[in-house]
């Protein structure tokens, strides 16, 4: 009798989220980072930032305009390199191999991490080329069946192809705003990277190109390690699985995407959600 | 918490919660009321409480659409998505807890004549307790007080411990005296809506516990309704 009584709670016990993203615990980390710096000349963009990325999943990194967010992205394939006065530190490692190592190629690195930008930026080639182009540079075609054939295979990952077999030869830009997106995708994966960054995808789009990019995104995480920021909280939260929330350069919070828009344990995060002044 | 950029989003937040109140409000005193008319066998007071349910049902009603239009327009998120989430739940129990009195009101129509003393004490200390932990879980509601709701969770089962020995005794007059049975069975069915709106009520602070913590109460609700479980034994001829 004493022993059912004192089995009865007394007291509401919370079942919490858990700190650790459960996501982490199901996939290994493709991206690590430590200690991530970026200055741009003497102004610091990004304060010491250690994340971890999981592979096969899709992660978001959320936050106001000028938090760093694709600052962070771009070190990511050393987009930062190309502006003279930036400045990486840390350490950044991708398969625990350093992407910051002098010895490490460049044009490599940015085939292995492939990128797409907020407005598409298709070449001003033909359908066919825009594709064709990374794989001739990096020669992973032996011949021309080869290069066809990688065409034909990264539109259809894309869900571009059936749209466009018929016309491989007029120009890429002659596409509408949401074919064009899905034909730099289909470029990307054309010479078969591991990770795909995307910064803001869609925001040049409208809704049904739009979910046709999502569609096409939660497709594409099978196979690769993607990485979108996004100013759009419902794209983040139906997306990704994984979702970083960055303020004025700093990592807030990471977590389960779920936690993230449901229960999030940082008063800036959820400010930030709910659109709240902070 | 800060307010919204959107300052329109706060008001229609508010106005779910100015319901809620509402509701509750009414809530309550349908409640007592339909008790008062069981225990006094006023007739008069039960069809009025019969009459005035449609009003929570109304109100329910409006805290639902203005709900669904607050979701479908601001795409609320954590905190805010809870307290839209918890305001639709808290309303459909407190639109029950509506039901459950104007069903003790109706009750009060077929019994005709005066309740046993004992059997009309131990339910009248049921309402009491079940009108307080209401009042409590309301005040919790508008006071975002979580220690009250949890206090309201685990004093439920006192509700339930009365809930039994009214049965026992009712079981007791039917068994002695059949021609009591056609009351006793309506005063058992007045006595099971006391205690489900206790019910109801700790329904009610748990959601408070998830609108504020965001995490679902662990474990059991302590619970002593034993009628399920209590065998009827006829006495022997």
């Amino acid at each position: 009798m004493d022993a059912a009584v004192a089995e009865k709670p007394t007291r509401f016990e919370t079942v919490m989220t858990p700190a650790e993203p459960v996501i982490m615990k199901e996939r290994k980390p493709k991206i690590v980072t430590e200690g991530v710096t970026v200055h741009y000349g003497d102004k610091q963009a990004i304060y010491p930032l250690d994340i971890e990325i999981p592979d096969r999943a899709v992660s978001a990194f959320i936050g106001p305009s000028g938090c760093g967010k694709s600052t962070f992205l771009r070190c990511i394939n050393r987009m930062n390199d190309t502006i003279p006065t930036a400045r990486v530190g840390g350490r950044i490692t991708i398969d625990g191999e350093d992407i910051y190592d002098p010895a490490l190629d460049v044009v490599q690195l940015r085939a292995r991490v492939g990128m797409v930008f907020q407005k598409p930026n298709p070449f001003p080639k033909s359908i066919f080329d825009n594709i064709a182009y990374g794989p001739r540079i990096h020669g992973l075609a032996r011949n021309k069946t080869d290069l066809e054939e990688i065409v034909e295979n990264s539109l259809k990952r894309a869900g571009l192809f059936e749209e466009v077999k018929d016309r491989l030869q007029s120009p890429g830009t002659g596409l509408s705003g949401g074919q064009q997106q899905r034909l730099c995708i289909a470029r990307a994966i054309a010479v078969n990277p591991d990770v795909i960054l995307m910064d803001e995808p869609c925001s040049a789009l409208d809704p049904i190109a739009t979910a046709r990019i999502e569609e096409l995104i939660d497709e594409l995480r099978e196979n690769y390690c993607i990485i979108i920021v996004t100013h759009s909280m419902q794209q983040a939260a139906r997306v990704s699985q994984l979702t970083a929330f960055f303020h004025l350069g700093t990592l807030v919070e990471v977590g389960d995407t779920e936690a993230i828009f449901t229960n999030p344990q940082e008063r800036r995060t959820q400010d930030y959600i709910m659109g709240r002044f902070g | 918490m800060n307010t919204h950029i959107v300052s329109a989003f706060d008001e229609e937040l508010a106005e779910l919660r100015k319901l809620i109140a509402q509701m509750g409000g009414l809530a309550e005193d349908q409640f007592g009321k339909s008790i008062d008319a069981l225990s006094s066998s006023d007739r008069e007071l039960a069809e009025k409480v019969i009459a005035s349910d449609e009003k929570i049902d109304r109100l329910e009603k409006e805290l639902e659409e203005r709900a669904i239009k607050l979701i479908a327009k601001r795409q609320p998120m954590a905190a805010d998505l809870r307290a839209i989430i918890v305001a639709i739940r808290i309303s459909s129990d407190l639109e029950r807890i509506g039901d459950l009195a104007k069903n003790i009101a109706k009750r009060t129509l077929a019994v005709d004549e005066p309740l046993p003393r004992s059997v009309n004490a131990g339910m009248k200390r049921m309402a009491e307790l079940a009108l307080e932990q209401l009042t409590d879980v309301l005040d919790a509601y508008a006071r975002l007080d979580v220690g009250k709701a949890q206090d309201v969770w685990v004093k439920d089962s006192r509700i339930d411990a009365l809930y039994n020995s009214v049965f026992r005794e009712l079981l007791t007059y039917m068994m002695e005296d059949a021609r009591t049975i056609g009351m006793c069975t309506h005063l058992l069915f007045g006595a099971k809506n006391i205690e489900r709106i206790g019910d109801h009520t700790t329904n009610i602070a748990e959601n408070i516990h998830y609108l504020i913590t965001g995490g679902a109460p662990k474990g059991e609700r302590p619970k002593e309704d034993a009628t399920s479980i209590t065998p009827v034994q006829l006495p022997a001829k």
